[in-house]
């Protein structure tokens, strides 16, 4: 079976050659098969964002290659992967329009990745399916589809976005961190959430934390990252018997060595 | 009573006139956030293609339907400077505007064209209906309702425009780049589509307006995105910021309601050299104002 998405090799320097050069992605090897859920975690600057932009296409690899269900992407620009790609940022703001109305949001993101003409957007019919949509999430926006994303808590305006980026064609799910901005309660229902939408549509994801607990206790797989590179990878028994506290070992030790070689937890 | 009749007729001609420039300005000032440029290079580009044809005697409609399809490519070319030159979108808007100002002068081969003795759209609808029995004359109390129908149809067919599925990949473009992209929408295609929009309202615009004045000249365009933007500002400072038939709305009675204010500018005593000023301090005010009632009412 091909794997869903496939890194070789991938690397990316910011500002290379001057003074300032970050290093934010080391010579990545990663393959992700259909249905992997991924917690990432890894220090501040650690490539976690970068990782994840240049899966959606934000971000151009200055070496590597990146491939999706066994073709090469690495050049196609974010709305040419849009179709199979979703993504949620950390700013509530960043991953819906908060000028127009949820009804706006919920049509614009129906149809990802097909082509929009000048078809009527938002139809009675479209309304049903959105209602539908929005009732199982419990926090009442299925009756203000009218209303503007604009004032929406926070809280709601990513569980809105978490919608958006699952509700049509999207077969991986990027989110980066895309609980930080909320408030411990409204962040575990918004968790929640995610994976039961990440069940249901059986997505592969890839989710950004610094959550420790949610890293250990969400998803089949756990890597961390560190300098630019994939530090640790563990999966499925291993994984489910990791602790918080041995992740922080971890992330200790390598705050004084700097390795770049990837190395296996055991317990 | 003569002299304010006079004042609101005024008003509403010149306002209507104008309004589809106001349309055209709302679409990048309030949608895309930014003062495209090139409206003054497009404004009078829709009178001076609207004029060479008139002279040449194309009908009066055609004339000003090609008018706004000229303005339409100028939208077009900004938006490809910016988006495939990569070239800020305020600078590309600059370049467009530069550039028109030599094509201007070349579609009407001098720098002023006048119109006094060729029909235009309000006369030749006052014939066609004539032809029906009626009894009308080509002068304000026509142009006005002339004008409006013509303004409730681009009213209409804007507000429908942005409420289907390439209308709101459009709004979005302008509010939330990186969030439309990601949900697979090329944006480079729709900054033309807004573009293209935006300047096919402000050329037929300028059509209107040489029709109207009698007259194509290539300073017509000088400030005018500034009217403009004056207009929807001052839409939005009374009605402020719903919907976006609701924005439509503003934009139309903005403009209507600026050129009250240039009407009553003068009316005091001002003279023409001053209305810039005027304008800069409307602006201001338009800008400044809604700020003060949200601090009333808190
Ligand atoms: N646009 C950019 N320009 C320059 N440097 C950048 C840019 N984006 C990221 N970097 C650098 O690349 C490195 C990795 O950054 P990245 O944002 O991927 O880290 P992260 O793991 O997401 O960190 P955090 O946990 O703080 O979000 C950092 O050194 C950062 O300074
Ligand atoms: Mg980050």
């Amino acid at each position: 079976m091909t794997p869903l998405l496939e890194l070789a090799g991938v690397t990316k320097r910011f500002h290379a050659g001057t003074p300032s050069e970050a290093v934010a992605l080391r010579n990545i090897t990663l393959t992700l098969a259909a249905g992997d859920f991924v917690t990432v975690i890894g220090s501040n600057g650690a490539g976690k964002s970068t990782l994840l932009k240049t899966i959606a296409g934000m971000i151009a690899p200055d070496a590597g290659t990146i491939s999706f269900d066994g073709r090469d992407i690495t050049h196609l620009p974010v709305y040419r992967r849009a179709a199979t790609i979703g993504r949620i940022a950390q700013d509530p703001g960043d991953s819906t329009c908060a000028a127009m109305t949820i009804e706006e949001n919920l049509a614009m993101a129906e149809r990802r990745g097909m082509p929009r003409g000048l078809r009527r957007a938002v139809t009675q019919t479209a309304r049903a399916r959105f209602v539908a949509a929005l009732a199982p999430i419990g926090l009442g926006l299925e009756s203000r589809l009218g209303i503007r994303v604009v004032a929406l808590s926070g809280g709601q305006r990513q569980a809105l976005a978490l919608l958006m980026a699952t509700l049509a064609g999207a077969r991986l799910l990027l989110l980066d961190e895309h609980l930080a901005a909320l408030d411990p309660r409204t962040a575990d229902i918004v968790m929640d959430l995610t994976a039961r939408v990440v069940a249901e549509r059986a997505l592969t994801t890839l989710m950004v934390t610094h959550k420790m607990q949610d890293a250990i206790r969400f998803g089949n797989r756990l890597i961390m990252m560190h300098a630019g590179a994939i530090i640790l990878d563990v999966r499925d028994d291993a994984k489910a018997a990791l602790t918080v506290e041995a992740l922080v070992t971890r992330f200790h030790e390598v705050g004084s060595e700097m390795t770049e070689d990837r190395v296996l937890l055991t317990t | 009573m003569a002299q304010f009749q006079a004042l609101v007729l005024n008003m509403f001609e010149q306002g209507f006139l104008f309004a589809f420039l106001g349309l055209g300005v709302l679409i990048t000032f309030r949608f895309f956030r930014f003062p495209d440029l090139t409206a003054e290079g497009s404004y009078p580009l829709g009178g001076a293609v609207a004029a060479a044809l008139l002279v040449e005697g194309i009908d009066p409609f055609l004339a000003s339907f090609a008018a706004a399809g000229a303005g339409a490519v100028a939208g077009t070319i900004t938006a490809l400077i910016h988006t495939k030159l990569r070239i800020n979108n305020i600078i590309a808007g600059i370049i467009a505007m530069t550039a028109l100002y030599s094509i201007n002068l070349r579609v009407m081969g001098k720098a002023n064209v006048p119109l006094l003795n060729t029909p235009t759209v309000f006369s030749e609808t006052v014939d066609g209906l004539n032809r029906f029995g009626f009894n009308l004359h080509d002068n304000v109390y026509t142009t006005i309702p002339i004008a409006l129908v013509l303004l409730v149809a681009a009213a209409v067919l804007l507000v429908w425009f942005f409420a289907t599925d390439l209308g709101l990949a459009v709004r979005a473009t302008g509010q939330n780049e990186t969030m439309i992209a990601s949900l697979g929408v090329d944006t480079d295609r729709t900054k033309m589509v807004g573009l293209a929009l935006s300047n096919a309202f402000i050329a037929f615009s300028g059509a209107l307006v040489a029709q109207n004045h009698g007259f194509a000249d290539i300073g017509m365009g000088i400030g005018i995105l500034v009217t403009g933007a004056a207009a929807v500002l001052i839409g939005e400072a009374i009605f402020g910021d719903r919907t976006v038939a609701w924005w439509v709305l503003a934009a139309i009675c903005g403009t209507v309601i600026y050129r009250l204010l240039v009407a009553l500018a003068l009316r005091v005593g001002l003279q023409p050299v001053d209305l810039r000023l005027v304008t800069a301090v409307l602006l201001l005010l338009a800008l400044t104002v809604p700020r003060w009632r949200v601090r009333v009412l808190k």
